[in-house]
């Protein structure tokens, strides 16, 4: 029933799924306006302190808005609109730095470390002479481990 | 007067933070118990004269003496008395004084409190928390000392940063501040560990409390400033990857790294190197956080009390106590004795990938919040790096700690059965997958991430369950059998069950919130409305609402529902004429677990030349889940700290009622 219930809701939620931003600045068509507004997290606004212009009400952010917009809605793709900033503004407008050769050490380190850390891990693992070095058990320690589970159980 | 008594309670304070290591170094070195306590009460007596000097301060605040400078800059007497108290710890130099409160008060602590440690071991970190003592006092006393007088005292304060003025920012630094100080304690046994040669089981529960105390205390105020940023900056968000926020993740995730490290030293001896290794890191991370927050070098929206020339001093501290303490690493760590042996599938196998990527995590934070300036640095190009990029880089590694955190607690130690473990957990894998597929059913899928997300917050939560379900034998054993096993369950077993399921608690909630939340926006004249969801937000009037330090318009809402009222709402626009800023404060409607936020913004002209106002509307669905997973992570920690197996005296104790007292395990 819970279920049902929490898949009513997500319907009601996707189907009312509305448009936020400022009337005054908002694109007719729905299409291109949710084009733009997917843009704006990745843009950022250069007079704030660290904000997106998706977050900012300051005038730059404004002005960024209305350029993204207009760049969509005379038909530039999501590349282009990025590209034309990127050459206006510099490197420093996108808030994800481009997946470049300089760039390398900032987008693969965080991989490398996890992949080469479990390559260690399980490479050193494997070679180490774990096995051997476990001897068996004498009769005495047997006799204690039983008794200790014993103890255990109860 | 009062100031004057303050200046030199802190001057004292260093002097007798001098003493401290001082005496503690003399014991250590002969043997000597007088030494010893001499070190120990001149820790306490310390902690003492900063407690004055910081009582002093507040004294200052609260009867707003402009004569002194900090009060002068940072506080107005149309204040309210709880932000005047808060004021306190509002600015650069009140801040470090309270950083010192946390550093003296957690070594008094030790000093006076702790009784099971071996004396020798005591007095080395008696020594070295006096030593962080001291480089902080004197940075304090020197380079920012809050009792500076102004010759001629102006009649007003500058007041502090309106956006500063909220219950949840006033609380939020102490929190903040006993995580990150209360890692020095960890710090300071780390190098007692290291010169004392020993890091074994009964060191790794001597400083597991204060571990988890510390990640308790930094757990809360990292949530507390999130949620701060939630209702306060006014567009809904509450994690921005700012440079801020990152400095205050990266000791947490260290500290994470480190409490699960130091379960493997406790139980079974084994890392007690990465141990120690990560007892110096948290404190570290601390003191960067601290560096790079006051600092300046970078941009941000919560940065506050920059000063670039101070920054160098504390980088300098930085400097001398995380050098002294990983050159004192590599020296001796390598004389470690070798902890315990284990295969890779086993809990120690489980726990040291959960390390493995908690580090990665971590540096993926550090060279994210720093590779701007290493960049403008190398090349002279500035560049950003953004919530994108960590999108697409820690989304993913927290991603995969998340599908192994489950099968770890259900291994067992040295040499587990993977495969039986997901046997177990099949019925949380079936219902994660369903739980992901139907979301991607119903999402667009450029949601796919949220789907993942969500299914592995059920993953998580499910994955607990089944965890104490198989050690209370539920199913297998008889009722009665059961219910002894469940009362016997260790608080520990329950912290870390809280602690995991609050972390899948806060993934659903953060996915379903992302994933689904619903904004609008419009600008409406009295009595208009606009729909957000399935709720209707009417705009009933807006009046004037001045406060003691603000003029405001303050819209009275009213959110139905399908007819039915839900709730009156009061959001404001707030504007404060001492540091000329206009703030929005957020109306929040509770929904169960769900918000409609609601914010009032500037005034237009609407339709007829009617007066009308810019109203936003978001509803959050189970926005309350992100704050609430956090909580029920920091409770873990505050549960399993009341653990009395992990008490401070709890070895002597139980050593002396002899073996019987020892909780079966």
């Amino acid at each position: 029933m819970k279920g049902l219930g929490l898949l009513g809701w997500l319907l009601v939620a996707v189907l009312s799924m509305g448009a936020a931003a400022d009337p005054s600045e908002r694109l007719a068509d729905p299409a291109m306006e949710a084009r733009a507004k997917a843009l704006f997290p990745e843009i950022r606004c250069m007079v704030c302190q660290n904000e997106s212009i998706d977050d900012s009400q300051a005038d730059l952010a404004v002005d960024l808005r209305k350029i993204v917009r207009e760049e969509v809605a005379a038909g530039r793709s999501d590349t282009e609109v990025r590209t034309y900033l990127v050459q206006r503004y510099g490197e420093y407008v996108m808030l994800k730095p481009a997946f470049s050769l300089t760039n390398a050490a900032l987008w693969v380190t965080p991989f490398a470390i996890v992949f080469l850390g479990l390559l260690a891990f399980f490479g050193l693992k494997r070679s180490s002479p774990d096995q051997g070095q476990e001897t068996a058990l004498t009769s005495e320690e047997q006799a204690l481990l039983r008794k200790l589970r014993a103890s255990e159980v109860e | 007067m009062i100031i004057e008594i303050g200046a030199f309670c802190l001057i004292l304070s260093l002097i007798l933070s001098v003493a401290q290591v001082g005496l503690s170094v003399i014991g250590r070195v002969r043997r000597s118990a007088v030494f010893y306590g001499a070190g120990e009460g001149a820790a306490g007596a310390a902690f003492l004269m900063v407690l004055i000097g910081f009582a002093a301060l507040m004294y200052a605040f609260i009867t707003s003496d402009f004569s002194v400078a900090n009060v002068a800059a940072n506080s107005h007497s149309a204040k309210p008395m709880l932000y005047k108290v808060a004021g306190v710890w509002g600015s650069h130099e009140g801040s470090m004084l309270l950083w010192c409160l946390a550093l003296t008060g957690f070594g008094a602590i030790v000093a006076l409190m702790a009784r099971g440690l071996p004396a020798a071991m005591k007095s080395v970190v008696v020594a070295s928390q006096g030593s962080l003592g001291v480089l902080f006092l004197a940075y304090t006393v020197f380079a920012s000392n809050p009792f500076m007088r102004l010759l001629q005292p102006p009649v007003e304060g500058r007041s502090l940063n309106p956006l500063l003025q909220d219950p949840a920012l006033a609380f939020h630094p102490p929190f903040l501040y006993g995580g990150y100080v209360g890692f020095s304690i960890v710090f300071s046994f780390a190098i007692a560990a290291l010169i004392e040669g020993r890091v074994d089981a009964a060191w790794a529960r001597w400083v597991r409390p204060w571990s988890l105390a510390a990640w308790s205390l930094l757990t809360v105020g990292i949530t507390l400033g999130a949620f701060w940023a939630y209702y306060e900056l006014g567009w809904g968000g509450w994690w921005f990857w700012d440079p801020v926020e990152n400095a205050s993740f990266m000791p947490w995730l260290i500290g994470t790294a480190l409490l699960h490290s130091a379960v493997v030293t406790e139980k079974r001896g084994a890392l007690p190197g990465w141990t120690v290794f990560l007892a110096l890191g948290s404190f570290t991370f601390s003191m960067l956080g601290a560096f790079l927050v006051r600092s300046g070098v970078l941009t941000s929206v919560h940065a506050f009390a920059v000063d670039p020339e101070r920054g160098i001093l504390l980088l300098t501290i930085l400097g001398l106590a995380a050098g002294t303490g990983f050159g004192l690493f590599a020296w001796r760590a390598p004389k470690l004795a070798p902890g315990g042996l284990f295969a890779p599938i086993s809990r120690e196998g489980a726990l040291v990938i959960n390390n493995l990527i908690l580090s990665a995590a971590t540096v993926t934070v550090l060279l994210g919040t720093l590779y701007p300036l290493i960049k403008e640095a190398l090349t002279g190009q500035s560049l950003s790096v953004g919530t994108p990029y960590f999108n697409l880089t820690f989304a993913p590694l927290m991603a995969l700690a998340f599908l192994v955190l489950p099968i770890g607690p259900l291994l067992s130690w040295k040499r587990g059965d993977g495969l039986g473990a997901l046997q177990r957990l099949w019925a949380a894998a079936g219902l994660a997958m369903a739980v992901g597929l139907l979301v991607l059913w119903i999402q667009k899928p450029t949601h796919a991430a949220a789907a993942v997300g969500m299914g592995l917050g059920v993953w998580l939560i499910i994955g607990v369950v089944v965890e104490i379900a198989e050690r209370i034998h539920l199913g297998r054993a008889s009722l009665a059998e059961v219910r002894r096993r469940l009362g016997g369950l260790p608080r520990g077993a329950w912290g870390m069950s809280l602690a995991h399921a609050g972390l899948g608690v806060f993934t659903l909630g953060a996915c379903f919130e992302t994933a689904y939340k619903i904004e609008a926006a419009q600008a409406l004249t009295i009595n208009q409305s606009l729909a957000v969801g399935t709720y209707q937000v009417q705009l009933s009037d807006v009046v004037a609402a001045n406060g003691p330090n603000y003029i405001a318009e303050r819209g009275l809402v009213t959110v139905t529902k399908n007819g039915k009222p839900v709730c009156e709402a009061k959001p404001e626009r707030r504007f404060y004429p001492a540091n000329s800023q206009t703030t929005s404060e957020v109306a929040l409607c509770l929904e169960g677990l769900d918000d409609v936020y609601l914010v009032l913004g500037e005034r237009r002209v609407g339709s007829e030349s009617q007066p009308a106002w810019l109203v936003r509307a978001y509803w959050n669905p189970l926005a309350r889940l992100i704050f609430l997973g956090p909580l029920l992570m920091a409770l873990g920690g505050a549960v399993s700290i009341s653990d009395r197996r992990l008490r401070f005296a709890a070895p002597r104790r139980a050593a002396e009622a002899g073996p019987v007292a020892v909780p079966a395990e």
